[in-house]
């Protein structure tokens, strides 16, 4: 009855909230995904805030630091929707550390010059985008709303990564050959953060139903590389991808085989970054713990809690 | 687990004249903290006038399989509401 | 050089300096949420130094905001060394920016008043963040020295530390005296009674004990600094100088 009561509502789109009964599996499968999107936002601030201290301009620093912080206020816009599902942050951050949770594995990789900066802003948030304006229709209430809100937030990420590397490849020869290095680099590991091929996406079915995904990965992917071509020639770089190119029948463009194995195995730990990302957050964890219990027992003797 | 932060449930008012919304939480020791970590992180952008924190543990709601002997029965109460009176033809302002 | 001049990229200096100093905490902050606090000031105080620098570039001509930012070296630098002190722990940058904030909030609160009309706009568009940050610091050293022994024990020692570089901000040379001729300028020494007010009455709601004045360092009105600047200003500034040519 319960069952049957919440797919009628899922069906007429109506929102699942906090107090709705919901079958354990949309519970798991919301408290993985959000918990993924939100440490996925609080990892991905240290391949940028690698650059925060190196910006070439006053301009470029203030930008570079209000978008980082940002990345933490979307974590815990999403951390705070997750609560909402009877587990702590706490709790998640524990099975983060503990390696039980995953985050987008776009983080693993190096930051190594500054148009990474640029490469990061305009294909990786470029590509969350994507994700999370489809998002905004999830069916369960507190994530539906805390992607709207990132979502009016996030606009402005895109186009300053974008910026970056337009004026990188029209600056100076050095400075294209970087943009170009940047896009080589960065591109692939973008189009796979959408996830395996619908063909191999084992969980797909379940959130398709529940309606907490909205369109699949390969139509996302899709969407994603339709839009960035074209945004890639009006600068001038090379997308690095030889099978590229406009199919008139789809009305899609068509592309090159992804590599999977380099995907899982950066996935399961092994990408270039894995342990220095989650040491680094462990790190500033532990460094805290001193100052969280300092906080608690103030709040205790003061009883101003 | 030892660590548990004390949740504050945030509502912001935008702009005066408007009322309080609830736009999220946040974690903090103390009350002082929890309004100044709703203000980093929930006017980032301009956005506030003013600003609640409550402990969320103090926020009583109704449950769910409550919600039809709550709400259903203010539905067949049509005389509620301004539409259910007819009105004489050319009357006005009312 | 101009005095005016000089006297702005004193206060465009310590904005920058510590401005750098607390992007350094970006996603290391002790909770998610204080993260994001230490972003703010840092926002805040880039926001600063650029309204600052841009005057200066003004009054020289020559030189652009940017390029006094990333194309000055060591010796050239005239911020407070206790802006360029390393963050520490939580406490020694909340210690740091306590004594600092204090200060800053009473000198810029003088300087509204500047015959300067451009300092004046700066230095008022400055007091609203630095009461804020002022708070925020102060709330920290009341959490930290009255929470747990460790935490005392801990911001204590930053505090004996960090101490022997507030005796700069109560120091006047010859370009100070003559700004304060003009109407210009402050004078510091004035606000040494109302900043002891302030860090005391703060101290004890933390129940830390105020050093004594002993050394005090001094030197950056001549660009001398602590060893800390170099290493942050060849961090900060290396994009721009290693492609000199180049536009970002």
């Amino acid at each position: 009855m319960n069952e049957k009561n919440f797919q009628e509502k899922i069906e007429k789109e109506q929102k699942i909230e906090p107090k709705d009964w919901m079958p354990d599996g949309y519970r798991n499968h919301l408290i993985r995904q959000m918990s993924q999107h939100a440490h996925s936002e609080v990892i991905g601030m240290q391949p940028e805030g690698n650059w925060i201290t190196r910006a070439p301009s006053l301009r470029a620093k203030m930008i570079l630091l209000a978008k980082v912080q940002d990345e933490a206020g979307h974590g815990l816009y999403l951390y705070s929707a997750c609560e909402t599902l009877g587990i702590s942050r706490e709790e998640l951050v524990q099975q983060l550390h503990d390696e039980k949770a995953k985050y987008s594995s776009i983080f693993n990789y190096p930051t190594l010059t500054w148009a990474d900066m640029g490469a990061i802003g305009w294909l990786v948030d470029g590509a969350a985008i994507v994700n999370q304006v489809s998002l905004q229709r999830t069916s369960y209430g507190p994530y539906s709303r805390a992607m709207i809100k990132i979502c009016k937030e996030e606009s402005f990420h895109q186009r300053q990564g974008y910026e970056i590397m337009a004026e990188m490849a029209k600056g100076t020869a050095e400075q294209k050959a970087m943009a170009q290095d940047a896009l080589n680099r960065f591109w692939w590991p973008s189009i796979m953060m959408f996830g395996p091929q619908d063909s191999e996406s084992p969980r797909s079915g379940n959130a398709m139903k529940w309606k907490i995904k909205r369109q699949t990965n390969d139509e996302l992917r899709q969407n994603f590389i339709d839009k960035t071509v074209g945004q890639a020639e009006v600068i001038g770089l090379t997308i690095p991808d030889p099978d590229l190119k406009w199919n008139e029948e789809r009305g899609h463009y068509d592309f090159g085989e992804m590599d999977w194995d380099e995907f899982w195995n950066v996935v399961n730990g092994n990408g270039p970054c894995n342990q220095q990302r989650l040491d680094h957050h462990k790190k500033a964890h532990e460094d805290g713990a001193w100052v969280r219990k300092a906080a608690r027992e103030y709040a205790k003797k003061n009883t101003i809690n | 687990m030892t660590e548990k932060a004390t949740v504050w449930e945030v509502f912001i008012q935008t702009k005066n004249g408007l009322a309080h919304k609830h736009v999220g939480n946040v974690h903090a020791a103390d009350k002082i903290m929890a309004l100044e970590n709703a203000r980093d992180l929930y006017t980032r952008r301009n956005e506030g006038s003013c600003i609640w924190v409550v402990k969320s543990s103090e926020i009583i709601s109704s449950e769910s399989e409550d919600s039809e002997a709550f709400f259903d029965p203010s539905n067949d109460k049509m005389y509620r509401h301004p539409t259910f009176y007819t009105m004489p033809d050319g009357a006005k302002h009312i | 050089m101009d005095n005016l001049f000089i006297y702005i990229l004193r206060i465009a200096d310590c904005s920058l300096i510590l401005g750098q100093r607390m992007s350094e905490w970006c996603s290391k902050g002790p909770t998610l949420e204080e993260d994001i606090a230490l972003s703010n000031i840092g926002l805040d105080l880039f926001g600063q130094a650029n309204g600052f620098y841009e005057y200066a570039s003004k009054i020289d001509g020559n030189k652009s905001a940017d390029e006094l930012a990333f194309k000055r070296n060591e010796r050239e630098f005239f911020n407070y060394q206790i802006s360029e002190q390393k963050n520490g722990h939580f406490g020694t940058t909340m210690v740091r920016n306590f004594l600092r904030d204090a200060f800053k909030y009473l000198f810029y609160n003088e300087l509204s008043k500047s015959k300067d009309e451009t300092l004046a706009a700066l230095a008022s568009k400055s007091i609203k963040e630095v009461k804020y940050h002022l708070r925020h610091s102060s709330n920290w050293i009341i959490r930290l020295g009255d929470g747990t022994n460790e935490s005392n024990e801990k911001v204590q020692k930053s505090l004996d530390f960090l101490w022997q570089f507030t005796g700069e901000f109560f120091e006047m040379d010859e370009i100070d005296n003559k700004m304060l001729q003009e109407g210009i300028g402050v004078d510091n020494k004035k606000l040494k009674n109302e900043w002891n007010k302030i860090i005391i009455d703060t101290l004890n709601k933390g129940k830390l004990n105020k050093p004594e004045d002993g050394y005090m360092a001094s030197g950056s009105k001549k660009g001398i600094h602590t060893e800390h600047l170099g290493f942050l200003l060849a961090e900060m500034q290396y994009l721009p100088r290693a492609y000199p040519d180049a536009k970002w």
